[in-house]
């Protein structure tokens, strides 16, 4: 219990996730739900780290590094994408955004 | 028995506030709550020796990305609440539970599927002496060089998609 081992990182880091994947599946606002997606990213680079420290070895880290690299390019197509939807149907309602769907 | 308390107060506050970032009803306290959850995974970071990536994690993160969702939460100027309209098909539910069943199912894995440090592979030695920045440099330039360009050409790709969204005619 006092003993910090992988097992209570990979715990906090599954927590994490799993409120991330409840953000994506509950809520409707789209930059509610990009941002739920950063919340997972996050998560796993916790992880990355955590078995980085572990094995006293950094290429959990530079794993980290690419994983922020493709939240970066994430962010910026996705936010331009609600904003292109934003300026078509005035909404950020993904339950909205049905146009694609059968 | 410091860092066992530093981890659990740092996890309480990190779920705490993704738990904030995903409930409240206004966008921009949920971007603001985001900052905050992300500088205290940097400070966990930072607990963990990895001072290079607490430092990104603050730049990149809590400076630029949620910069960025501040932005875009500003232009888009609703006229009416965000969630008003759902769907009679959403099986919101549904989707709870079974997140619950994953997250037990993780749970259980770290708990139980968790060897003793004795039982884990030998450490390879680090090959490289020096801080935290110049061992992240020194991998990130010679075994991850080639990775390392092609994550720069996919933020050249984002970007370039980035320019193309955000013109009028789309």
């Amino acid at each position: 219990m006092i003993d910090i081992t992988p097992s209570h990182y990979m715990v906090l880091s599954a927590t994490l996730f799993m409120i991330g994947v409840i953000g994506v599946m509950v809520r409707r606002n789209i930059i509610i739900i990009f941002m739920s997606i950063e919340l997972m990213l996050n998560a796993v680079n916790v992880n990355l780290v955590a078995f980085s420290h572990q094995w006293q070895h950094v290429t959990g880290q530079v794993f980290a590094l690419f994983v922020i690299a493709v939240a970066a390019a994430e962010a910026a197509v996705g936010l331009g994408i609600i904003l292109a939807f934003y300026r078509n149907k005035e909404t950020v309602n993904i339950d909205e955004m049905n146009v694609m769907r059968w | 028995m410091g860092e066992a308390i530093v981890f659990y107060g740092l996890s309480a506050l990190i779920l705490g506030f993704a738990v904030m970032v995903i409930s409240t009803r206004d966008t921009v306290h949920s971007v603001l709550f985001l900052v905050v959850n992300f500088l205290l995974v940097a400070m966990l970071y930072v607990l963990l020796g990895a001072e290079f990536l607490a430092v990104i994690q603050v730049l990149v993160y809590a400076g630029g990305i949620l910069v960025l969702y501040l932005f875009v939460v500003m232009l888009v100027n609703l006229k009416r609440p965000p969630e008003t309209y759902q769907d009679p098909r959403r099986q919101t539910r549904l989707g709870l539970a079974l997140s619950g069943a994953v997250l037990a199912e993780f749970v259980a894995i770290g708990v139980y599927g968790y060897t003793s440090p004795e039982g884990l592979p030998a450490v390879a030695a680090q090959a490289v002496e020096g801080g935290n920045v110049e061992q992240v440099g020194w991998v990130l330039y010679t075994n991850y060089l080639i990775p390392f360009e092609v994550a720069s050409i996919l933020l050249l790709v984002a970007m370039i998609g980035a320019i193309v969204l955000a013109q009028r005619d789309v």
